[in-house]
């Protein structure tokens, strides 16, 4: 019981509104209860909003911000971890912890970018194809996709990468292209099953434009499982864009990215292992955050219990 | 089931039309004039002009598509800018080593994954459980390239029993070439030395790519066995007083498998996405590799190969897995519909 009153608290802490009728304050607390079963979606919360924070606030932060620009010290070159480098310094002398904050800032802002754009155009073509389901319309964005889900995902953005300019926006727009597919074939199984359902044939019957049906009558109905995918999604496409700049497709120096960092420190290994323990660990965080959360989300909006 | 396999390869035929339709407008239309990314830059106008009409660049895309896919079919992917050998001649060489290590890395994930998931479903609730749950979390948290990484440090500094680099040791003589594996060419030879030698060059690549899956395939193969359990028709058969080895092997296992399948199949594509990292990583001489420094200097031809031989390769895991999973599933395979 006492657990319910200050979960009460939190959710409101969390989306607060000013304008919470009772009602709203019934199903979040409902939600968050849902949502707060399992210990590890806390954590997951907890983890997710430390990242945010870190991104958003990295300059003000990181102790060191002038360190992900071009700036080399080599007094201060690999230095261990110890009270004023926390994480130590690289083989140019800079703070890792700084280069780790910033890298956060760059995983976190692709994701966000990348899921924008992907998920509205997945979405999109897979309520068009589910809704026209059996038509030549169906035929063609459904096998378009198929062609893209036919290739391992980190193949097809790697090569994506690989014939753009190696730098961030190149692959984000790599990631992207192999992003949207997923939720194409995730909507259009649901939207070809709910184009069948009655709601849908009365709304047509009435003379709703085609529009309004996709957007209010079907879309609602396919949200739960395109949030749910989104908020596990971002960890994915933080890894792939890891494995990109690992290789060199992604940010380029002097600007830090997890891979990169990664790559660069594990050719000072072993003597200087926190060059690539700390990324490593930082990747690890997010990744794990960001999927205990999606599992609190799945957990939150699952109707069945 | 035949009408089945057939269905499948017919639409796998599609699907490999329209990957190397996707690679081609990756490789022609987005980054300028092939021809003269093969000269370079410094390359005289005329030369360029003459290998623009040898490369049919001058006909319009639907027809140079026609070409260029003419030449897939029979295995013609042009020359490669790297090796400066035709992209062909390169697969044969690189393939098998790719080919060794997501077999052996496949079996070690398919084996262990199915030992862990037993283990933690008999001692549910228990240490093993606990600790195969927090090894799934870890499993997901950790890339594998960071793991590949990870084990290079430990094993090529700290204890260095096992070779981290390569595919042979120089002081052994690799065994003839008949089917490119050297673990099996070894074996077929009675080379037991090579044969040893190259397992444990092997081993740690292949427990890199394994590893991430592994855990968490284990993970739903235990909670399919609880849910499986807990059903009634073992009850019955229980009360029919069938032999527990086949209650658990007919009754049990079989059903389990059907989600772990599932995803293997998909955990089998991030492996052969991962190989292009951990192939770089251990300096492994295989298709990835080749497919990254290929990447890593823009050669097209190269590229593409690499990505069509890796689509095939998936479409044909796919239709093994969704052949696996009729087998497994009378539902599917006696046609429920």
């Amino acid at each position: 019981m006492k657990n319910n009153i200050s979960a009460n608290e939190n959710t409101a802490d969390i989306k607060k509104k000013s304008f919470l009728s009772d009602n709203t304050r019934e199903k979040l607390r409902i939600y968050w209860y849902k949502f707060s079963r399992n210990k590890f979606s806390i954590l997951g919360l907890c983890i997710v909003l430390i990242s945010i924070f870190l991104a958003v606030f990295a300059p003000v932060i990181a102790p060191y911000p002038q360190h992900v620009k071009e700036f080399v010290d080599y007094d201060k070159a690999g230095l261990p971890p110890c009270a004023s480098y926390i994480f130590g310094t690289d083989v140019f002398g800079r703070d890792i912890f700084t280069r780790v904050i910033f890298s956060f800032r760059g995983a976190l802002l692709m994701s966000v970018i990348v899921l924008a754009i992907a998920v509205p155009v997945g979405v999109l073509l897979g309520l068009i194809a589910g809704y026209y389901s059996g038509t030549w319309i169906d035929v063609i964005i459904m096998r378009i996709t198929d062609v893209f889900l036919a290739l391992p995902p980190m193949i097809l953005a790697l090569a994506i990468a690989a014939v753009l300019k190696p730098n961030l926006t190149s692959s984000m727009i790599a990631v992207t292209v192999m992003w949207w597919p997923w939720y194409t074939r995730l909507v259009y199984g649901m939207a070809t099953s709910l184009s069948k359902e009655y709601f849908v044939k009365n709304a047509e019957l009435i003379g709703a434009s085609k529009p309004y049906i996709l957007f209010h009558e079907i879309l609602p109905n396919c949200l739960s499982p395109i949030f749910t995918k989104m908020a596990l999604d971002v960890g994915w496409v933080i890894l792939i864009g890891a494995a990109l700049s690992f290789v060199g497709l992604g940010e380029q120096p002097p600007t830090p990215a997890f891979g990169q960092m990664i790559s660069d420190g594990a050719r000072y290994m072993p003597d200087l292992w926190w060059m690539t323990i700390f990324p490593a660990l930082a990747i690890a965080f997010i990744i794990l955050g960001f999927n205990f959360f999606g599992d609190g989300i799945r957990d939150m909006l699952d109707r069945g219990r | 089931m035949l009408k089945y396999i057939i269905k499948r390869l017919f639409q796998g035929i599609f699907v490999v039309i329209g990957i190397s339709i996707l690679i081609f407008i990756i490789s022609r239309v987005v980054p300028g004039d092939p021809a003269r990314m093969a000269l370079g830059p410094r390359a005289p106008q005329f030369a360029v002009d003459e290998l623009r009409k040898e490369m049919n660049l001058d006909k319009p895309l639907p027809v140079q598509y026609y070409y260029w896919f003419k030449g897939v079919i029979k295995g013609d992917f042009g020359k490669s800018l790297n090796t400066k050998r035709p992209v062909i001649t390169d697969v044969k060489e690189f393939l098998p080593a790719t080919l060794e290590l997501a077999l052996l890395s496949g079996f070690l994930f398919i084996i262990f994954a199915t030992i862990i998931g037993l283990l933690s479903a008999q001692y549910r609730d228990t240490w093993v459980d606990g600790l195969t749950r927090i090894l799934s979390y870890v499993g997901i948290a950790i890339p594998s390239f960071v793991v590949a990484v990870l084990l290079l440090l430990i094993f090529g500094y700290l204890w260095p029993v096992i070779p981290t680099l390569g595919r042979l040791s120089s002081n052994i003589t690799p065994p003839p070439t008949i089917t490119g594996l050297i673990t099996v060419d070894s074996l077929i030879t009675g080379n037991f030395a090579a044969f040893f030698d190259a397992l444990k060059h092997l081993i740690l690549p292949a427990i890199a790519l394994a590893i991430g899956p592994l855990f968490q395939e284990a993970r739903i193969l235990r909670s399919a066995l609880i849910d499986n359990i807990n059903k009634e028709y073992i009850s019955v058969v229980t009360g029919y007083g069938l032999p527990k080895g086949v209650i658990m092997r007919k009754h049990l296992l079989k059903p389990s498998f059907i989600p772990v399948v599932s995803v293997m199949g998909l955990d089998f594509a991030s492996l052969m996405g991962n190989a292009f990292l951990v192939e770089s990583i251990f300096n492994w001489p295989g298709l990835s590799r080749y497919g990254i420094n290929a990447m890593l200097n823009k050669d097209l031809n190269a590229i593409s190969a690499v990505i069509i031989i890796y689509g095939v390769i998936f479409l044909i895991v796919n239709i093994i897995v969704d052949l696996i999973i009729a087998w497994l599933d009378p539902r599917i395979r006696l046609g429920g519909e």
